[in-house]
C-alpha cells in the first residue's frame, strides 16, 4: 500500500508518496513555472492515471496526463479540451478533473473556465462540451467570482446518470438525465451579495461534498454559509451553528462514516484569514449538528488559507486528511483530522491537492 | 518542414518551445504560406501542441505571446492576416509577463 498526494501549485506540480502516512518523499517540480489548478489521480485503471490541468501564463491552458506517476507526461495534440468553433470561446483554465464511478471507467469530467462542463469517454484524452449546461438560459447571469467564472465542482452520481455541478457564481445545478437538462438547486442557500429575497440561482457556492451515507446527503461551503442537504440539493439547511465563522473555501466528507465532514472557517468577508491567526479544521460527526475544533499540528500565528481544491481525504480507514496552504505548506493527518504533521513546506502557493491509495 | 531551406518562411522559436518542435528553434516552411494564420495552419500539421501554445481554439493569438514578422508585431499589422512571403522572418516570443 502506498499513498500518493498530488500537490498542484501556482508554479508546478509535486508528488508525495508514503507507505505509512508518517514519512513522505517529495518528487517535483513537474511543469515548473506553470499553474496546476486541478489534478486527479484516476485509480480505476491500472496503472493509475494522473491528469492535470496546466496553465502557462504565456502559453495558455492544457491538459496533461501520465500513466507512470509523472515519469513521463503526454498531452493530446489538438487539445483535450477545446471549445467548438460556434461558441467563440476559448479554454481559460481547467478548474476540476473528476473521474466518474468505477462502473464507468473511461468517463472523466472536467469543470472549466469559462463556466463549462466537459465529459470524456476515453479516460481523459479528449472531452466533449456538455451543451446542455453551456446553452443554459441562465448563463448570461452567471457572474464571475474573483477567481474567474468556472465550474469548480463536479459530482457524478455513483449509480445513476445524475450529475451535480457547482459554479461561482451560479450555485448548484443538477442534471437528472445524463447532463442534458440542468436545473438550479440552491433553495435555502443565501446570497447576501445580491439584493432581494434568496434567488433561484446566482449563489457563490465554494465547494460541495457527498456524505458517506449516499449522494442524497450533501455538504456545501458557501460564500458565507455552511449547509447540508438530505435530498440531493432540493433543499439546503444551515449547519453553521457552532462554527466560529460561516465563511470558508473547503468542504470535505468521510468516504466511510456517514455524518462526518470537515470545514475550515475563515474570518470574512474581506479578511479571509484564520480566526485569530489560528489555522484550525472543524469536524462534525453528526451531519453538522455539532462541530469540534481540531488543531494539533496546524500552525498558529498564520494568515494563510486553504483554497477550495487544496484539501482532500484519502480512502483509508481511518481517513487521511490533507491540507495545502497558500504559503506552500502541506499538512497531513492520518487520524481523520485530529492531529497533523508537516508533509511539505516552502512550495509555491497551493491550489489543488488530491490523494490516492495505490496497491 | 526542414532546416534552412530557401524560398520559405523562417520561424524562430524561444527555447521554451523547442521541445514542441522536435528540439528545433528554427523551422523553415516551404513553400511560403500567404499569411501568419496560414503559416500556423501548416505548422499545426506537424506540431499541433506548439501551435496551441501560440493561438487558442478561437483563433486568437494568446494574450502574452507576441508574433513578429520581419521585426513588426502582428498586433500592429493585420494580426493573423498579416502577409508573409518567401524570405519572411517570423519570430515568436513570450511577452513581459508573469509573477
Amino acid at each position: 500500500m502506498s499513498v500518493v498526494i498530488a500537490i498542484g501549485t501556482r508554479k508546478g506540480l509535486w508528488l508525495a508518496r508514503s507507505d505509512d502516512r508518517a514519512t513522505w518523499t517529495l518528487d517535483g517540480p513537474h511543469f515548473l513555472a506553470q499553474e496546476i489548478a486541478s489534478v486527479a489521480i484516476d485509480t480505476r485503471r491500472s496503472p493509475a492515471r494522473l491528469i492535470v490541468g496546466v496553465l502557462s501564463m504565456h502559453w495558455g491552458p492544457t491538459l496533461a496526463w501520465s500513466d507512470d506517476l509523472g515519469a513521463t507526461w503526454n498531452e493530446t495534440g489538438n487539445g483535450a479540451i477545446c471549445f467548438p468553433t460556434d461558441t467563440g470561446a476559448a479554454l481559460a483554465r481547467v478548474w476540476q478533473i473528476q473521474p466518474d464511478s468505477a462502473d464507468r471507467p473511461d468517463v472523466v469530467w472536467a469543470g472549466c473556465e469559462p463556466t463549462s462542463l466537459w465529459r470524456s469517454g476515453d479516460g481523459g484524452l479528449t472531452f466533449d462540451l456538455v451543451r446542455g449546461l453551456w446553452d443554459h438560459p441562465h448563463r448570461p447571469e452567471w457572474a464571475p467570482g474573483f477567481g474567474g467564472a468556472a465550474v469548480h465542482t463536479v459530482l457524478p452520481h455513483p449509480t445513476s446518470s445524475q450529475v451535480l455541478v457547482a459554479m461561482s457564481t451560479g450555485g448548484v445545478y443538477v442534471s437528472d438525465d445524463g447532463a442534458s437538462g440542468w436545473t438550479p438547486r440552491n433553495r435555502g442557500i443565501a446570497a447576501y451579495f445580491m439584493p432581494g429575497p434568496e434567488p433561484e440561482f446566482g449563489q457563490c457556492v465554494h465547494k460541495v461534498a457527498v456524505d458517506a451515507a449516499g449522494p442524497e446527503t450533501l455538504y456545501a461551503q458557501n460564500h458565507h454559509g455552511v449547509y447540508r442537504s438530505d435530498d440531493g440539493g432540493l433543499q439546503w439547511n444551515s449547519i453553521a451553528e457552532g462554527l466560529p465563522s460561516d465563511f470558508g473555501f473547503i468542504a470535505l466528507s468521510s468516504p466511510h462514516r456517514p455524518g462526518t465532514a470537515w470545514v475550515m472557517p475563515l474570518v470574512a468577508d474581506s479578511a479571509r484569514v484564520p480566526p485569530e491567526g489560528r489555522m484550525r479544521l472543524h469536524r462534525t460527526r453528526d451531519g453538522g449538528r455539532t462541530w469540534a475544533e481540531h488543531g494539533p499540528g496546524l500552525p498558529d500565528d498564520t494568515w494563510t488559507v486553504v483554497l477550495r481544491d487544496a484539501a482532500c481525504v484519502d480512502r483509508l480507514d481511518p481517513t487521511g486528511v490533507y491540507l495545502g496552504t497558500r504559503d506552500g505548506c502541506v499538512y497531513a493527518s492520518a487520524d481523520e483530522g485530529e492531529t497533523f504533521s508537516v508533509l511539505a513546506t516552502h512550495l509555491p502557493d497551493i491550489l489543488s491537492v488530491r490523494a490516492a491509495v495505490l496497491a | 518542414m526542414t532546416a534552412a531551406q530557401p524560398g520559405g518562411v523562417t520561424v524562430r522559436l524561444p527555447s521554451v518551445l523547442a521541445d514542441l518542435a522536435s528540439g528545433r528553434r528554427r523551422l523553415d516552411v516551404v513553400p511560403s504560406p500567404t499569411t501568419v494564420g496560414g503559416l500556423l495552419d501548416v505548422l499545426s500539421l506537424d506540431y499541433p501542441v506548439l501551435v496551441r501554445r501560440v493561438r487558442d481554439e478561437s483563433d486568437a493569438v494568446r494574450r502574452f505571446v507576441n508574433v513578429y514578422v520581419d521585426g513588426e508585431d502582428i498586433r500592429h499589422l493585420d494580426g493573423l492576416a498579416t502577409p508573409v512571403r518567401a524570405g519572411s522572418d517570423v519570430q515568436i516570443l513570450p511577452s513581459v509577463a508573469g509573477g
